[in-house]
């Protein structure tokens, strides 16, 4: 295990170190201490590596991530994982606004609750949050599956283009062009899936899918009321 | 008898200034159709512009330098606050933001060449970085645009600097739409949405708002690029006194204004034509901002929105800039708006000149386009060279400019070497007014 302690290395020397990590290195296991809410933690690795944080985060922890494992062991502040490639990024606690946001791919698991606009415009990334989610979760959401354990707030899939939504708990309100759409076999497999890589005890039937009414997709004068 | 055969007086038929010919046709044809009009470029009235600005030159009270025998230096160095690796180039005219999507991947690579072979930069759009254009652009900024589509670690470390797009010119506040016409399927891929639907370019960021979450945004795009690169912040005109000063707060290397001539691929007419500040009224309140801040010529300013001569570069630096971005004058060199394809653009229902309905994707010359057939009118070596040699006519003319007041630099050019035709230049500029040593507004002036 390698430790970094944010409270006497600075945030440059954390990043370069993690970044430079090779594909086959032997430094496989990380440890981060104090961040103390520090913004950017682990941004931008490209790395098989294992990186635990110790404690709780500011803006942007595994930003841009691909391959590597990243635990935070406390809550993670705005925009956790956002344009994550790959690999897997977990909070412990909760999560701020834009958890997973633009994200491409990998998995970001929130044992926590998360806050509004969580898998805002996301593109591939799959998230599963074991609490609830704030409003305007997934807005534009283009491709990836977001899995709520909780409740969803309002406007759920706001605009929503093909991410795929599903909530175990109660929706407020659900965003333009965002509708409940049947469960069929193919989608329990993806949350059962979904369910089982994040350690969740939830069983896919008790869950409902969201998805696009696909009515927005080519601008319709009669649809103008729905902006 | 009737009116008519005793010859009577009639008046004559007037057109009102209001309700004139072509408002009453957009009238017509909102009532036809039910929704607004949308179309490329930037603002097509007229507004106080650079032709309202003329050079004094040289005379007794000041020495010009001899054309063609004396230096006058045209490099420009951006990014040297914060970046390990600012950008050197050898002229300060740079291709402005324009998306493979928007533009065929021919006229992006054409843009590539022209650029690198005229020592300059381009730059991406929205909708990621692609092969042709990295490949053939020695220096390629890369847009972090709120739709971040094809935004990758790969591609960003891949960009020679980052341009994190705040707004533009021609929608300041809005965002944008590519329409379904234009999706092909690499168009689609590198967007991840489905081929033919409408795709909206979001107006504001997902994943920050206002002038300190910008602050941690850039230093995450640092952090992941290894402060190797500099940082672009674009806004469009509209706030620039405190936009800028809010973007050097923030961290910015480099802060791009662009005014509302700037162009757009696809925006509603009424907002290019009634949002935003023209480029001349933009430039003084920048420049006074980032020297209240102590920081002019450190952060680096690039002024965009309607520049077409070396000229207009010209003053642009001589009111405080350090480079230009051209993009609408780029595609003209490229070849839209040809007139030699006429006919096609009658067929269009419009006239070489006036070609604006980008988004349709129908454009005869080749450039905003994803169709084929349409894409392979346009040679990008031949179009890269007349891009090339466009930069290289416009840089000269800004230099025999330079040298007729006196500069052995662009950068040496100052507001004192203007002068103001009319009262409106004059107060936007704070340039006197021709003759005089008077504009309004001037402090002490009374009035």
């Amino acid at each position: 295990m390698q430790t970094i302690d944010l409270a006497t290395q600075p945030l440059r020397e954390l990043n370069a170190t993690l970044q430079s990590q090779a594909a086959q290195t032997n430094a496989t296991e990380w440890e981060v201490l104090n961040p103390r809410g520090a913004h950017a933690i682990a941004v931008g690795l490209d790395a098989p590596i294992d990186v635990t944080v110790r404690g709780s985060t500011g803006y942007y922890c595994g930003g841009m991530n691909k391959q590597a494992n990243i635990h935070v062991t406390g809550s993670a502040g705005p925009g956790v994982a956002e344009n994550m490639m790959s690999g897997t990024v977990v909070i412990d606690g909760d999560a701020s606004q834009y958890a997973g946001a633009t994200g491409r791919g990998g998995l970001l698991v929130i044992k926590g609750n998360a806050s509004s606009r969580c898998g805002i415009s996301m593109k591939g990334i799959d998230i599963v949050v074991q609490g609830n989610i704030g409003h305007m979760s997934a807005f534009m959401g283009q491709a990836g599956n977001l899995v709520v354990c909780g409740d969803a707030g309002d406007a759920l899939g706001d605009s929503l283009y093909e991410a795929r939504l599903f909530v175990r708990g109660s929706v407020k309100s659900l965003g333009a062009d965002c509708i409940e759409k049947e469960m069929r076999s193919e989608h329990l497999e993806i949350l059962r899936d979904l369910l089982a890589r994040a350690g969740v005890d939830a069983q896919p039937e008790e869950f409902r899918r969201y998805g696009s009414a696909r009515k927005l997709y080519n601008f319709d004068i009669d649809n103008a009321a729905a902006y | 008898m009737k009116d008519d055969e005793r010859r009577t007086p009639r008046t004559m038929p007037l057109q009102s200034a209001t309700f004139s010919n072509p408002i009453n046709a957009e009238i017509r044809r909102a009532a036809a159709t039910g929704i607004y009009d949308i179309r490329g470029g930037g603002a097509k009235r007229r507004v106080p512009h650079f032709d309202d600005l003329l050079f004094l030159g040289a005379s007794v009270s000041r020495y010009p330098l001899e054309g063609y025998r004396e230096k006058c230096d045209t490099s420009v160095t951006l990014g040297t606050r914060f970046a390990k690796k600012p950008i050197k180039l050898d002229i300060p005219i740079t291709i402005a933001g324009m998306s493979f999507g928007a533009l065929s991947a021919q006229a992006k690579e054409a843009l590539g060449r022209g650029a690198s072979e005229a020592g300059t930069s381009t730059t991406t759009g929205d909708g990621g970085m692609t092969a042709e254009e990295r490949g053939h652009s020695k220096t390629l900024v890369y847009q972090y645009l709120p739709s971040r589509y094809g935004m990758n670690p790969d591609d960003l470390r891949r960009a020679d600097a980052i341009e994190i797009v705040v707004g533009q010119g021609a929608k300041p506040g809005g965002g944008g739409m590519l329409l379904g016409q234009k999706i092909s399927d690499r168009v689609a891929e590198m967007r991840t949405l489905p081929k033919g639907i409408d795709q909206r370019s979001a107006c504001r960021h997902p994943d920050w708002t206002g002038p300190d979450d910008l602050e941690i945004k850039i230093l995450e795009l640092r952090e992941i690029t290894g402060w190797q690169v500099p940082i672009y912040v674009k806004v469009g005109g509209t706030r620039p006194y405190y936009d800028v000063a809010l973007a050097v707060k923030a961290g910015a290397d480099v802060v791009v204004l662009d005014g509302m001539q700037g162009g757009t691929a696809a925006t509603q007419d009424v907002f290019i034509e009634n949002v935003g500040l023209p480029t001349l009224a933009c430039l003084r309140p920048a420049v006074r901002a980032l020297q209240d801040l102590g920081v002019h010529r450190e952060v680096q300013l690039i002024v965009s929105g309607g520049i077409r001569t070396g000229a207009d570069v010209a003053k642009a630096l001589a009111l405080g800039a350090d480079a230009v971005s051209i993009g609408t004058a780029a595609m003209i060199a490229l070849g839209d708006n040809d007139p030699k394809y006429e006919d096609e653009y009658n067929a269009l229902g419009t006239t070489a000149g006036a070609y604006d309905d980008w988004h349709e994707g129908r454009d005869p010359a080749g450039i905003t386009t994803q169709d084929p057939e349409l894409a392979a009118r346009l040679d990008p070596v031949e179009a890269g060279r007349r891009l090339r040699n466009y930069l290289k006519v416009m840089t000269l003319e800004a230099q025999t400019i330079a040298r007729a007041c006196g500069h052995n630099h662009l950068h040496n050019l100052e507001p004192e070497d203007l002068c103001a035709l009319t009262m409106e230049a004059a107060a936007m500029a704070q340039i006197p007014l021709a003759g005089t040593d008077w504009y309004p507004g001037k402090p002490g002036a009374g009035y």
